[in-house]
């Protein structure tokens, strides 16, 4: 076992990838420039020295043809990993990522695959409204994506390569905050954890969530960020007598539904945080989930806690009140008990 | 005399499958590529089966040149299961990827990026294989033109870009849309190879292509070929074709491209007038038996739009 951050363990995904198969590599901005950064969060750093500047291709700013050139080489034979410096650029290329990427192989009858991977950092972290959305939602209403959000250096290994493996379009969102990126690229306020990754080849198969914590009395769903709170959460409900599950779902499409079903049914009771505004989020399509396939088993409304309907703001006060905290996740539970 | 065989089916199955819409027999829009078939056949008479072609909301014309089937182009328009994509795609998706045709794409410009993405994969699997990216002159102004462009220009990749300048965006004219005179003046903004030429006039399109294509494949980067032409239909078959004159649309009757090959052919006695016709006489056969084989095709399985969204 090796122990390494989510920075360290997505550029050992990449790196072993690279390896394995030469129809893999990267493209985006600033991802190999010598001097530069290795990427805004410094995952593909080193990189170009390793495997030159045409597999680690960087390009103009020009996220729409970073996806679209992603696109192209896929259908031509190659595995793109594209990334963009924060999600909410992945706005720009809308029209790529889903009339393009998630349609062309359904318009195609079956017969053409777009096997690409766009990796994008998310999370509300002191930069205001546009470089801090957590978009996942917008990307799970598109048939013909999957999307996965790795919360630990273990998964975002796995989960990268099995991504880079598979013969679809998968989106890859990671954490600013749990990165661990060092140096001039480090960020404030990081939670950074740093996890045990095997020497060994392992993959984390998509669409498998995971329990983190196992409990009797709530299930808590949360990816990302929020699963740390999530899990502090649960430990100071433990000291008020109730045992809450969490789940990591880990792929929010296909999303892992029996594990929460399996969860709800025998706790009762369902919470979903997410990091994104409330409406219409992948947390709604979950509560509807449950409560179409599992309402016999609850005890009590399901709740969700997530950012207000509002953009990112740029005060730190302001932000520490968007972004859901570890206290709203407790008075959430405790509103159902 | 194959190219001749080519505009000329380009056309007869447009001008067949507009008299199947007014039938009620295609259930779809159409967006008829009649006047243009100079380009597509220009362009694609220099590719080969390897290399790939991106087309449009006009596709039929750019597929037919490159080789996809009559009988798969005709029963997908039927949205018939042995179509082309199987029912899935119609008119404004035809293709085949096996004839390296991509389903057309209909946004307009989205194309072009991703054409970049294919010759980037051909520039770093040495094939030697080229890209055509096919648009209007209206696609010239989305961002993704610019981009997809640049992105081709700086990495000097195998990709020819052929707009179309029919002169009108739907409806709108070129003079409301551009202050340049010409959609070609663009490449020198990117520092690639650019020209416009008589895109009713295949000989010149041909001649063209066939310089871009081969500085393509030797790694001499992209290239920016504007082809003047008119589509004598309207945008689609919804268009009555009230923002143009008739004087116009006359003029540029007289230079449809296919009469005017047809002359050339028989003046420099590459065609006689007998071998041209019996041409003609194996088209129509080609589209009645792509016709007949759309019509008794089985309609898809309902339980089959369920299918062909991930790859397992």
């Amino acid at each position: 076992m090796a122990k390494m951050t989510i920075a360290e363990a997505l550029r050992q995904a990449i790196r072993e990838e690279m390896q394995r198969d030469e129809r893999v590599f990267c493209i985006g901005e600033d991802i190999g420039i010598e001097g530069g950064f290795g990427g805004a969060f410094t995952v593909t750093l080193g990189l170009s020295q390793e495997f030159g500047h045409e597999r680690i291709l960087d390009t103009p700013i020009s996220e729409t043809a970073i996806a679209g050139v992603a696109i192209g080489s896929a259908i031509g034979g190659m595995r793109p990993i594209a990334d963009v410096q924060y999600s909410d650029f992945l706005f720009c290329m809308m029209d790529q990522l889903v009339n393009q990427a998630a349609k062309l192989r359904y318009m195609s009858g079956g017969t053409l695959s777009v096997p690409m991977v766009m990796r994008a950092p998310v999370g509300a972290t002191a930069r205001g409204s546009q470089h801090a959305q957590s978009p996942e939602a917008f990307f799970t209403h598109v048939p013909g994506l999957k999307i996965v959000a790795p919360a630990t250096a273990y998964d975002a290994k796995g989960l990268l390569k099995s991504a880079v493996r598979d013969d679809n379009p998968v989106l890859v969102f990671e954490h600013k905050l749990l990165y661990g990126s060092k140096g001039a690229r480090s960020e404030k306020g990081s939670l950074s954890p740093i996890g045990e990754v095997p020497e060994e080849e392992y993959l984390v198969p998509i669409g498998e969530g995971v329990i983190r914590r196992p409990g009797k009395d709530v299930t808590i769903v949360a990816t990302l960020l929020m699963l740390y709170r999530a899990l502090s959460a649960a430990e100071s409900l433990s000291n008020q007598g109730i045992e809450a599950e969490v789940i990591d779902p880990r792929t929010l499409v296909p999303l892992d539904k029996e594990l929460i079903l399996g969860s709800v049914r025998k706790t009762g009771r369902l919470l979903i945080v997410e990091e994104d505004n409330l409406t219409n989020g992948w947390g709604a399509e979950i509560a509807a989930i449950v409560a179409d396939e599992a309402f016999m088993w609850l005890d009590a409304p399901i709740k969700r806690v997530a950012a207000p309907d509002v953009p990112p703001p740029f005060a730190p006060v302001l932000e520490r009140e968007y972004v859901p905290s570890e206290q709203k996740i407790i008075d959430a539970v405790l509103s159902i008990f | 005399m194959g190219m001749y065989r080519t505009m000329f089916l380009i056309r007869r199955f447009e001008e067949t499958v507009n008299e199947l819409y007014l039938e009620g027999r295609i259930p779809s829009t159409l967006h008829l590529y009649i006047g243009q078939e100079a380009v597509a056949t220009g362009v694609c008479a220099n590719l080969r089966p390897g290399d790939y072609v991106l087309s449009t909301h006009r596709p039929h014309g750019h597929s037919l040149a490159k080789g996809v089937a009559p009988r798969a182009i005709m029963a997908e328009l039927f949205g018939k299961a042995s179509g082309c994509s199987k029912g899935k795609g119609g008119s404004m998706h035809v293709g085949d990827i096996e004839k390296g045709v991509l389903p057309a794409i209909a946004i307009v410009g989205a194309n072009v990026p991703i054409a970049a993405g294919l010759a980037l994969a051909a520039k770093m699997q040495k094939s030697g294989g080229v890209t055509v990216c096919f648009f209007g002159e209206g696609a010239s102004n989305e961002g993704a033109w610019h981009e997809g462009i640049n992105a081709a220009a700086i990495w000097g990749l195998p990709v020819i870009y052929v707009c179309e300048n029919n002169l009108y965006a739907a409806s709108t004219p070129f003079s409301k849309a551009f202050k340049i005179q010409h959609v070609a003046e663009r490449a020198c903004a990117y520092e690639i190879a650019g020209a416009t030429v008589d895109g009713n006039d295949v000989l010149a399109v041909f001649n063209r292509a066939k310089e871009a294509v081969e500085r393509a494949r030797e790694g001499g980067g992209p290239t920016l070929i504007e082809c003047m032409t008119y589509r004598q239909c309207g945008h689609s078959r919804s268009d009555p074709r009230t923002y143009r004159t008739h004087e116009e649309e006359d003029e540029w009757k007289l230079l449809d491209p296919i009469p005017r090959f047809r002359q050339w052919l028989m003046d420099e006695g590459k065609a006689e007038a007998a071998q041209l016709s019996n041409v003609e006489q194996e088209v129509e056969q080609t589209i009645q038996d792509a016709i007949a084989f759309a019509a008794a095709s089985p309609e898809p399985d309902p339980q089959d739009v369920y299918t062909d969204i991930f790859k397992e």
